[in-house]
């Protein structure tokens, strides 16, 4: 058996409204060990006001393998970034 | 206010101040040798709060005091005989399970007292302890978790935290001790009963001490002596160590 703790990956949320961000990962043996390494490691200079854990090998990576065939076709559809409109002054937080 | 009022209340606060300076100071020898990274930056938080509970208590007594002395001067320029913390908090840390096993006991204490201290007629010590409560609140949560995971682990850390155990129990009654001289502050409603804690404090412990599958140590004459400047040999130590740049470079700053 490993001596080693499990890892789980941290995401913060930094204030209301927005999103859990990944911050990094923590070693730990449960999930409540788990938020007090992630509480006392990433959120100690206020970065956030909400925490999630979860186990890193629940996690499934895209393979870089196929890299290629997943992300290269994006490239030449710029016409799917709504950029091609004007956005009124008055509009906020876009 | 009388002389001998206002010493009592001054010397109450610096007691205050002592526990968390000197347990803060003592946490920190941890940074970079604790198990883990994680625990690592959680004993330097927890330490970190203490000192920062320190800063404040001790600022306040040296303006009640009146004679000049702010926090840092109380902190780095008193000799040990005039440190007011309690035993516990000045032992040596020992093995980790030692270390957690202290902060359970001492953060279950400071927790109760800090509620009871959020209500003082003292406005001052209320918000500091109002404060401080929330940090506090964490610091014996963590604690509890730890020493029911090492309890109730191996065989190996289950013998530690019970050795842990076993060491700091002799130091748990000062906790609770009420000095003569504080009468005047708690008829007045400005200092807490420390003596009504116990019995509350004794319930927290039993619980979390059963989920660790640890027993409560078997009664044991309590060593008391920090409240009035008897400290055993290690806080002398620590002192040497903490004042040394105020000691070599008086007022020095940067």
């Amino acid at each position: 058996m490993s001596r080693e703790l499990p890892l789980w990956e941290v995401f913060v949320r930094a204030k209301n409204g927005l999103s859990h961000r990944h911050v990094g990962s923590v070693h730990a043996a449960d999930a409540r060990m788990a938020i007090e390494g992630a509480r006392d490691v990433y959120t100690r200079r206020l970065e956030g006001v909400s925490l999630w854990v979860v186990p890193s090998d629940a996690i499934t990576a895209s393979d870089p393998g196929e890299a290629a065939s997943l992300f290269e076709p994006a490239e030449d559809k710029v016409y799917r970034h709504p950029t091609f409109y004007v956005v009124p002054d008055n509009i906020k937080h876009i | 206010m009388s002389d001998q009022h206002l010493q009592a209340r001054v010397a109450s606060i610096i007691a205050l101040g002592d526990d968390a300076l000197v347990l803060g100071q003592r946490i920190g020898e941890w940074c970079g040798h604790a198990p883990t990274l994680e625990l690592d930056l959680s004993l330097a938080n927890l330490g970190l709060d203490l000192i920062g509970q320190a800063t404040l208590f001790l600022n306040y007594a040296g303006e009640l005091e009146g004679q000049g002395r702010n926090g840092d001067a109380l902190a780095f320029r008193r000799d040990v005989y005039d440190f007011r913390n309690c035993l516990l908090v000045e032992q040596p840390n020992g093995d980790f399970g030692r270390t957690i096993v202290r902060q359970l006991l001492f953060s279950a204490y400071q927790r109760l007292l800090f509620e009871s201290l959020a209500k003082s007629a003292d406005s001052r010590l209320a918000e500091i302890a109002a404060k401080a409560v929330k940090e506090v609140s964490y610091h014996e949560r963590l604690a509890a978790d730890w020493v029911v995971r090492l309890g109730d682990g191996t065989e190996e850390s289950h013998n530690r935290a019970k050795d842990g155990l076993a060491w700091n129990w002799r130091f748990v009654d000062e906790l609770f001790a009420v000095d003569p001289a504080e009468a005047e502050l708690l008829t007045a409603g400005l200092m807490v009963d420390r003596n009504a804690l116990r019995a509350p404090w004794d319930r927290i412990i039993g619980t979390v001490l059963s989920d660790a599958t640890l027993q409560i140590p078997p009664p044991v004459r309590g060593v008391v002596g920090g409240r009035t400047g008897r400290h055993s040999e290690h806080l002398g130590h620590m002192l040497s160590e903490m004042q040394f740049l105020q000691r070599a470079y008086p007022g020095a700053s940067w």
